[in-house]
């Protein structure tokens, strides 16, 4: 398996830390190994917060921030238009011939510099709109982070959806998670929208399906390289 | 019933190396927590400070459950510290945490524990010590753990946070090394983070401490504490009290050189050798060990075999198996999570004159922040400074 550095950057009350939990998850249940770091300030909407999730198929032994990702998700145009990042420009770090999944119905307006600057790494920017997705499927702008994590599921071709869904119905049915205060209120707010869990469960897979869908359409599947080629990146 | 009642005693070898183990995916507080349920641990004592205060708090549960017998909140880290001498004076296991600033804080009574002979276990969740404040991990405060005469073990993850802490106990307790452990992370990185951890059931313990096979006598009605006062060297003539003084720090001393056997049976030895022939050697301790672990693998696929030193034990520190391990290599590197470079000075003045290799002053980083394997990967192929 590929190891994979994954930066994920969003805005307080996304669920980019319960995102990242749940692609982490979903990679342990299908058999991999993976680790999560997640990293804010205090805990509040609309604050920069950032999540790495580390992925490989044997021991992980790296610990932190992750410097130099090889994939970067932005949950939300702010990170890129208002900089609200930890990691200033927001592909900071990222490694050559690397992918960037941007939640954003329309590609967004980059300075000169940055088209440049990504055109020389060979970066991949899709456009997910995940917040469509999202109102679609599940009525609620709240699943964005679902949106997210499929269309990750589907370029990186893991964690296969079969464990993503054992990692959402873990997160949400499970009783193992403690979750921090703000994230606990915000569960609460997303069980309110429902009529139980099992079909907020339901909805948010619908929405990972779509996204996941939405990917493999638009030719956003990575071809997936042989072991040899993986010479982890220097 | 109280819980600890119902655990089974075994000896410290079943424990740590025959009971069956189960793998648990759980952060290192929650490691160290699970290594105190089966540590036999009379009381707990704490002053709160981040990111010590998960495990305390848990630890504080297990208190409740029955587990500790006794839990006392103190009121600041000097008083959480001298509450420690009194606890371990009386005989009882006793354990403690802190964090940076908190450990500077009660350094004084940190570093009067091993002159009183006191076996306990010190949990250091490393955070930054200097201003402006900050509460990420940044391990400085161990290069002042070095000076006191304590046994400081430097754990690289959980699973280590979890043997070491048990070990601590009972290294700490035999006769002949009669000394504070300190079992050190890194803060969040290893703390507030998950890992696997294999354990033994919580259904086994450790023997309790036998305080009447210990190098120092016990506080009781025979030695009531007012003899520690009554024979302090203050007291005495200046030449009684340099000869005294002598005496019982080169005994610290000594203590620290007779713990290395008890070190290398229950964690394995003091260092660990990952590519013992390459000529290229990392050496590092804490978290560093985790990212140069990830460099070694990186190196590999580039084609080059570079070595790992893991250094378990800080005190006592292991300069035998060093220049053992350095004497054929060409050029060591010292990666670190401090400004200070504590280690690195550790490692120069241990080799000096005994291996001909170049040791490269870093890398470090400072603050808090991981050091990336690229880091490291920069100063083993592109030759950073010396």
């Amino acid at each position: 398996m590929k190891r994979y550095s994954i930066r994920m950057a969003g805005v307080g009350g996304q669920g980019v830390v319960t995102a990242s939990h749940i692609l982490s998850n979903g990679v342990i249940l299908g058999g991999g190994e993976s680790t999560v770091v997640p990293f804010f300030g205090s805990e509040k909407r609309m604050a920069p917060v950032e999540s790495y999730v580390r992925i490989a198929g044997d021991r992980l032994c790296e610990i932190g921030e992750i410097i130099y990702p090889n994939f970067i998700a932005i949950f939300h145009s702010q990170v890129i238009t208002h900089g609200k990042s930890y990691t200033m420009p927001f592909y900071s770090g990222l490694k050559e011939d690397s992918d960037i999944l941007i939640n954003s119905h329309q590609p967004l307006q980059l300075g000169a510099d940055e088209e440049r600057e990504l055109a020389e790494r060979r970066a991949r920017v899709y456009y997910l709109p995940a917040i469509q997705l999202a109102l679609e499927y599940a009525g609620r702008d709240i699943a964005t982070n679902m949106a997210m994590i499929g269309a990750v599921s589907a370029i990186l071709g893991l964690p296969d959806l079969e464990s993503l869904e054992k990692a959402v119905r873990a997160r949400f049915l499970g009783k193992d998670f403690v979750a921090s205060g703000g994230t606990a209120s915000l569960d609460r707010a997303a069980e309110k929208g429902f009529a139980h869990k099992a079909e907020l469960v339901q909805k948010n897979m619908e929405v990972i399906r779509a996204a996941h869908r939405y990917a493999v359409e638009h030719g956003w599947v990575r071809n997936r390289p042989k072991e040899s080629d993986e010479a982890c990146t220097r | 019933m109280i819980k600890t009642e119902k655990q089974r005693v075994v000896t410290p070898e079943y424990l740590f190396f025959e009971a069956p183990r189960t793998r648990s995916y759980i952060t290192g507080s929650e490691a160290a927590n699970e290594a105190v349920r089966r540590g036999n641990v009379d009381i707990a004592i704490a002053y709160p400070i981040t990111p010590q205060s998960e495990t305390m708090q848990q630890v504080g549960e297990l208190y409740a459950e029955g587990y500790l017998r006794d839990y006392y909140r103190a009121e600041d880290e000097v008083g959480a510290f001298a509450a420690m001498s009194g606890a371990s004076r009386t005989g009882v296991r006793c354990l403690t945490a802190s964090s940076g600033p908190g450990l500077m804080r009660g350094l004084e009574t940190v570093a009067s524990w091993p002159g009183h002979r006191l076996p306990l276990v010190f949990l250091i969740m490393c955070r930054v010590i200097n201003a402006p404040l900050s509460i990420q991990p940044d391990n400085l405060e161990l290069g002042y753990m070095l000076l006191t005469g304590n046994v400081v073990l430097h754990a690289e993850n959980q699973q280590d946070f979890f043997d070491y802490t048990l070990a601590g106990f009972v290294i700490s307790e035999k006769c002949e090394v009669t000394l504070p452990v300190a079992v050190a992370v890194d803060g969040f990185f290893v703390t507030h983070a998950r890992g696997w951890v294999e354990m033994p059931s919580a259904d086994l313990k450790l023997p309790a401490r036998e305080c009447y096979s210990e190098a120092v006598p016990m506080i009781d009605n025979e030695n009531p504490p007012i003899r520690i006062a009554r024979d302090a060297p203050i007291q005495k003539s200046n030449f009684i009290s340099y000869q005294m003084h002598a005496a019982w720090q080169q005994e610290i001393q000594a203590a620290l050189e007779r713990s290395r056997q008890w070190i290398t049976r229950y964690l394995g030895g003091l260092i660990e050798v990952v590519n013992p022939g390459a000529e290229t050697m990392l050496i590092a301790s804490g978290s560093a060990v985790s990212q140069s672990r990830e460099a070694v693998r990186q190196a590999e696929e580039a084609g080059k075999e570079v070595g790992l030193i893991k250094i378990k034990s800080l005190r006592p520190f292991p300069g035998e198996e060093l220049r053992q391990a350095c004497a054929h290599a060409k050029r060591i590197i010292v990666p670190e999570f401090n400004c200070i470079g504590w280690l690195n000075r550790e490692v120069r003045s241990t080799l000096y004159g005994w291996v001909d290799a170049e040791i490269a002053d870093g890398p470090r980083v400072c603050g808090g922040i991981t050091m990336p394997t690229e880091m490291i990967l920069e100063w083993v192929f592109e030759g950073k400074p010396l």
